[in-house]
């Protein structure tokens, strides 16, 4: 049963399964027991992020396409829920019509692109990416009417995901069950059953096919595979699921900008994670994200605690100073690639063999 | 020149090159060939090295676009079409230098060419939502063909990690896997060692047997050619310049100047 939702592509490490397990059940009861509102934030974004990763994995990882643009479609999803409920007020006709004209667009722009540009080499569809991205981010700051410019937009959603909504008073447990705690679980549901259905992609004889592009196109050619077409395809899928992944962080946020959903930086995490992570293994995503979003989060109150903790020695406190932690996080990194370059994953299922 | 071989046949697999040419820059590698190939016939294409036999076949199967000529097969005209239409339209290939999936298993690299030849429910690929691995009747025949090619034991291992001579098997394995109506060999046994080189010459005389197969063959071994050929074309300089019977063109003079004694320095390399 377990298998088949898993589509048979199983952990296939002790280790890795345990690890996937205490991840499973720690997201799923994370509003029961995480001490406080940030962390919760962390783990609404470590799901969405899995998502995100995940959607990335299928180019990246499973096709072999070096593409950009893929903030591009996160923020067009983030971006079709703001303007929408910005524009209609916060009901969910506006919630639906937002996402999928989101999806509809994210899906035209990713077939456009395929289409222009997947012929070329691997570095020039790379640079033509980036460039969309990049034009794509301007535009987001300079139509400030529709989409708030820099600033962003806030808006609000639909009364029952608001935190003010509480659905049970009184309970004997002592928490919240409130409009955040729905949304939180919506975002749960939401990422389980696509990351599952991604799982379900790569293991299909569509997935295979992927997979034989990304090993050799050539021969996946000449065997009678139309490679532009499955490359085409497997950019708009790649595209609608980070699309839906934007939706889901309008969501959690109730606010978008161009810094939360657009930024080449957050391309860059996406990278790092699915390299940390394990690339061309869906469960790398996941691994990934939650190393990375961690260290994020948490990597500056740890600093904090060792610089305290190292008084006295000479250099010491300085290097291990809160302001230092991108210095940490790169070379964790650097450490990651080196000693894991098919990434936690791919050690951990390596080690079985 | 035409074909001296051509058994009237109801079989798929009329393969005919009308002028075919290719020039990269100024070099003319294949110069106008026009032949006919018919099911039921091995014809082995020798010549010396950088004769063009590779590069002709390349333009037949759609890896080099023609600069002029037509490539036909059973009437149908396939010179605008890429690699993987003329695939589904049944020309095979196996390539000179290995070209597999190499961080795939054995059996998977297999899968993918059962896969792309079959009508199903796999959609030859475009099924997004079914699991690969339940489409037993695909695994079923994978398993056969890694069978006939005796690589049964390795079929878990990844083909980057397989010796030169079973990847060479691999290669000629994804090309019976599509089962096609003309099978392109290009050197099949080149750099094989004793032992591995029988499986594959028992193949292709199995599939000679068979009789309804149009088998294209580009060979340097002459004791190959002289057991295998029902007939022989030479190329030269990229010109085709004899066709026959075996025994014919390895007697005619051109042959005796523009190949055997080439041949005879290929043999040194």
């Amino acid at each position: 049963m377990i298998s088949r939702l898993l589509s048979h592509d199983l952990p296939n490490s002790r280790a890795l399964a345990f690890i996937l397990g205490v991840l499973f059940l720690a997201l799923l009861f994370a509003p029961f027991w995480v001490p406080s509102i940030k962390a919760l934030n962390l783990a609404a974004k470590v799901l969405i992020f899995i998502l995100l990763v995940a959607s990335f994995d299928l180019l990246l990882g499973y096709t072999g396409i070096v593409s950009f643009a893929h903030t591009m479609f996160f923020g067009i999803g983030a971006y079709g829920v703001a303007i929408a409920t910005n524009a209609w007020g916060p009901s969910w006709s506006a919630v639906i019509t937002g996402a999928l004209a989101a999806l509809g667009l994210s899906a035209l722009l990713a077939l456009a692109i395929a289409l222009f540009s997947l012929r070329v080499r691997a570095i020039f569809f790379a640079m033509i990416t980036l460039a969309m991205a990049a034009a794509f981010q301007t535009l987001a700051s300079q139509l400030s009417e529709i989409t708030g410019g820099e600033d962003g937009l806030n808006f609000r959603l639909p009364e029952l995901l608001n935190p003010s909504t509480v659905w049970w008073e009184g309970n004997p447990f002592g928490i919240n069950f409130n409009g955040k705690m729905l949304t939180y679980y919506l975002i749960f549901v939401a990422v389980l059953l696509l990351f599952l259905a991604l799982l379900r992609i790569v293991n299909s004889p569509f997935g295979s096919v992927l997979k034989a592009i990304r090993e050799n196109e050539f021969r996946a050619e000449a065997l009678g595979y139309r490679v532009v077409h499955f490359r085409a395809l497997s950019s708009v899928l790649s595209a609608l699921f980070a699309t839906a992944a934007g939706v889901l962080l309008a969501l959690w946020l109730r606010y978008n900008g161009p810094d939360t959903s657009l930024s080449f930086e957050i391309m860059l995490d996406i990278l790092l994670i699915l390299v940390i992570g394990g690339m061309g293994s869906m469960y790398g995503s996941i691994i990934g994200t939650v190393i990375f979003i961690l260290a994020q989060g948490y990597l500056q109150d740890l600093l904090r605690m060792a610089s305290g903790l190292a008084k006295g020695i000479p250099f010491l406190p300085a290097l291990l100073s809160p302001d230092r932690w991108l210095l940490w996080l790169g070379l964790m990194f650097v450490l990651a690639v080196y000693f894991f370059p098919q990434g936690i994953v791919g050690r951990l299922r390596d080690k079985k063999q | 020149m035409t074909a001296s071989v051509q058994p009237v046949s109801n079989h798929r697999g009329h393969l005919e090159t009308q002028g075919l040419s290719v020039s990269f820059g100024g070099h003319q590698a294949v110069r106008e060939v026009s032949c006919r190939f018919a099911p039921g016939t091995l014809t082995c294409i020798v010549g010396p090295n950088g004769a063009g036999k590779t590069t002709y076949f390349n333009l037949i199967s759609g890896q080099i676009p023609a600069t002029a000529g037509r490539v036909l097969l059973d009437g149908k005209d396939l010179t605008r079409l890429p690699a993987s239409a003329r695939a589904q339209a049944g020309l095979g290939r196996a390539f000179q230098l290995t070209n597999l999936f190499p961080g795939l298993s054995v059996r998977e690299n297999i899968r993918l060419a059962v896969q792309a030849a079959r009508q199903g429910p796999h959609r030859r690929g475009f099924n997004l939502w079914s699991i690969a691995n339940d489409h037993t009747a695909l695994n079923e025949e994978a398993d056969h063909l890694l069978e006939l090619v005796s690589m049964t034991p390795l079929a878990v291992s990844t083909a980057a990690s397989l010796s030169h001579g079973n990847q060479r098997k691999l290669e000629v394995a994804l090309m019976m896997a599509l089962d096609p109506a003309v099978y392109m060999f290009d050197e099949p046994t080149a750099g094989m060692s004793a032992d591995d080189t029988p499986v594959v010459l028992d193949l292709i005389r199995t599939l000679r047997a068979k009789g309804d197969r149009t088998l294209l063959l580009v060979e340097h071994k002459m004791d190959v050619v002289r057991e295998l050929a029902d007939r022989i074309i030479v190329l030269h300089q990229g010109a085709l310049v004899a066709d026959g019977d075996p025994a014919t063109v390895m007697a005619s003079p051109v042959v005796q100047e523009a190949y055997l004694g080439s041949a005879a320095d290929a043999g040194v390399e």
